[in-house]
């Protein structure tokens, strides 16, 4: 057992009261309940499906994997050594980050769950609702309360959705998951257009801060950006509001088919006038019966949990010199934070030829001791699989990064070409058609040269290994939608898609490439827009410019692979 | 099947009519059945919203809620539009393919009886109800959330 140096911090994030504690623990006795039942053949499979769901646990190729809701994506030092133990005792050693800032175990046994849980809630942790046709996990800006540009810190929002969706009685059998997402910020980092829901801080003419709602966005086999619901909603109205939107989808969602029950198919068959006025009906009523009126009060006493840390005064505000591999690691995962002398440090979970969010115990461990030392006991997680130090001091981060390099995390790749999301694919989900790793692993070895990488600038390649879109696909610069073609794996090409505050879905090129021709075919791709940019301009500006042609026509261009 | 109502095993006074369309029969013949002045109820499917039922939702003594699966949640919203928007005070009761894991979520959002198999028990309807202690949010079952219990209301 390694001995806690320094010792673990505790961050200002939420910390769980008396009520949270039994809320969870009951939970999870609850769940052990379950478990027993189906393991006694009193469950049928069937049944039991939907209850281990909205618990977390998912049945895949080989093994359950359990996956772990990161709320809003922070965690404590403390945590993250527990979920080193729950990868090293019951998984074997690892655990993988999610596009939803979540954490899940790919190898896991029905026995231990119960046990696992117990273990979780240790430390104020939970799988509730990370998975199943209910409110899933909220997620959020993962500079919350560290960046400069926001108008307020979003998670004290986030953790009040988090309470009031849990196991909310009306909404645990929706037709569909149903997804949140909170943000603060101008710069969209939590990909609120694509969520069934999202809620913005916003500020109104008159300068009150507020929320501006949207709804109906998503990707899947439809996908969709999302409509505003409204503008402006009053503090004290979100929940009212929030609640109103759910009801109008439990109500009025198809149930017929499956692949037509999320609310971006209701709001888009309907319209989003008219999605309006239903919300707008339940919401005037919510609101007179005022019992979900959120007090001032409760407000203020949940955002004191996330006040700032004590920052220093007086650190030096310039980035010190620490050589050429520091240097270009600052230049793309550094940024600015809201404190003098501090700055926000991303470390890409993305080294040449690693699986994409992947992180080993042992990685694990030493990610809590530089967070205590350096980043006062916290760490967020993205949704592009990537972890953030959200405060630390720029006097600090050549240690940082010695210690990063140690660890194999270093890559100075955040926001380029080799920071690929990709879902699990074939390798370990059920429901995948084509594998996503090993096309993520070969793209990245591809690009592996770092000054080609900055050459190439912001570049966001998504790969998803079938039709459900867990990789983000739409929402990549460059998509990557595995298929099955009569037992062959085949990658279909999209172009142009965001998940930024420019949200946009990618345009889908045509035929696919083989599994050894993909990667070619993104370095044909990439030649097209090193050739056609002007001064400035991302590859996604480019090809919003020039549009598809060009770069299909070189894609196909076989002979040059 | 037998009864559960109040907490309680109950004799079910209503005899159900052969017919799977009741609310469209009550559309019907309504004038006729709300005139008989005996207790009424109405058996609405899982897409059928209570608002249909309009102003004579308060002349029925009984609402039964159809789970034809018990993954279509459409009656939870039901039940609590029921006893909020229309004010209904009679019985809601949950009827068709329902797990003992929903019957406390049933009971908050405003079902007070259960048609259940035979092999349940009072016990059983007991212990879904108090697995979990306390809510985060407010229902038509008029229960204290948490934060309302931290604040000391």
């Amino acid at each position: 057992m390694n001995a806690p140096f320094p010792a673990p911090v505790a961050p200002n994030m939420y910390r769980y009261d008396e009520f949270d504690a039994r809320f969870v623990s009951e939970r999870v006795e609850q769940f052990a309940g379950q478990v027993a039942r189906r393991l006694k053949g009193e469950l049928t499979e069937d049944q039991f499906k939907p209850l281990r769901l909205m618990n977390g646990l998912y049945l895949q190729l080989h093994a359950y994997m359990l996956r772990v809701a990161v709320p809003y994506g922070t965690l404590s030092s403390k945590q993250i050594r527990k979920l080193a133990h729950i990868a090293r005792t019951y998984d074997k050693g690892f655990g993988h980050f999610t596009t939803r800032q979540n954490l899940q175990f790919n190898w896991i046994k029905l026995v231990d769950v119960p046990a696992i849980l117990r273990e979780l809630a240790e430390v104020e942790m939970h799988c509730i609702q990370t998975s199943g046709n209910c409110v899933r996990n909220v997620t959020a800006d993962q500079f919350a309360g560290a960046t400069p540009e926001e108008i307020e810190d979003p998670r004290p929002l986030a953790e009040i959705i988090r309470q009031w969706s849990s196991l909310h009685p009306e909404f645990v059998f929706l037709a569909r998951k149903f997804k949140i997402a909170v943000g603060a910020t101008p710069h969209d980092r939590a990909a609120l257009q694509f969520h069934d829901m999202a809620v913005e801080v916003v500020r109104n003419a008159e300068g009150r801060t507020g929320y501006k709602v949207l709804a109906g966005g998503g990707m899947g086999r439809t996908p969709y950006i999302a409509h505003v619901m409204s503008e402006f909603v009053e503090r004290e109205d979100i929940l009212a509001y929030l609640e109103a939107v759910l009801r109008v989808y439990n109500q009025d969602s198809r149930r017929d088919n499956i692949h037509k029950q999320r609310i971006k198919i209701l709001i888009n068959a309907i319209g989003p006038e008219e999605m309006r006025r239903r919300v707008d009906r339940e919401f005037q009523e919510l609101k007179r019966m005022g019992t979900l009126q959120l007090p001032r009060e409760e407000l203020d006493r949940i955002t004191a949990y996330f006040a700032p840390p004590a920052f220093e005064t007086g650190l030096p505000d310039t980035l010190p010199e620490a050589g050429p591999d520091f240097a270009n690691w600052t230049r793309t995962n550094v940024h600015p934070h809201r404190a003098p002398g501090y700055a926000i440090a991303t470390i890409t979970l993305k080294t040449i030829g690693q699986v994409p969010g992947d992180c080993s115990a042992e990685q694990l461990d030493v990610i809590a001791d530089i967070m205590d030392e350096f980043s006062l006991g916290e760490v967020r997680v993205t949704h592009e699989q990537n972890l953030v130090l959200p405060h630390v001091r720029k006097k600090d981060l050549p240690a940082i990064f010695a210690k990063l390099q140690e660890l194999d995390f270093a890559a100075p790749n955040a926001g380029l070409i080799t920071d690929i999301i990709a879902c699990p694919g074939l390798d370990y989900c059920d429901l995948a058609n084509a594998r996503s790793i090993p096309v993520a692993q070969a793209i990245a070895r591809k690009f592996a040269d770092l000054d080609r990488q900055h050459e190439i600038g912001e570049l966001k390649i998504k790969i998803s290994g079938c039709i459900n879109a867990c990789g983000h696909h739409h929402a990549g610069h460059i998509g990557i939608l595995g298929v099955d073609k009569k037992g062959v794996e085949f990658y279909q090409l999209l172009l142009g898609g965001s998940g930024a505050e420019d949200a946009s879905i990618g345009e889908i090129m045509g035929p696919g490439f083989g599994e050894h021709d993909i990667a070619d075919a993104v370095e044909r791709v990439v030649g097209v827009y090193l050739a056609q940019r002007r001064p400035e301009e991302r590859f996604l500006d480019t090809y919003r410019r020039i549009g598809m042609a060009p770069f299909k026509q070189a894609a196909f261009q076989k002979e040059a692979a | 099947m037998k009864l559960l109502k109040h907490g309680a095993w109950a004799q079910d006074t209503f005899t159900p009519v052969a017919d799977d369309a009741a609310l469209p029969r009550f559309q019907k013949d309504r004038e006729a059945l709300l005139e008989r002045n005996t207790p009424l109820g109405v058996r609405l499917q899982s897409h059928e919203n209570p608002e249909l039922l309009g102003d004579d939702v308060n002349r029925l003594s009984l609402v039964a809620l159809e789970f034809p699966k018990f993954r279509d949640g459409r009656a939870f919203s039901w039940a609590r539009l029921l006893r909020t928007r229309l004010g209904f005070t009679g019985e809601i009761r949950a009827v068709g393919d329902f797990l003992y894991d929903q019957i406390n979520y049933q009971r908050r959002v405003g079902f007070d009886a259960w048609e259940v198999p035979d092999r349940f028990t009072l016990e059983d309807f007991q212990r879904a109800l108090t697995e979990m202690t306390n809510v985060y949010q407010p229902s038509t079952d008029g229960r204290k959330t948490i934060r309302e219990l931290r604040a000391g209301i």
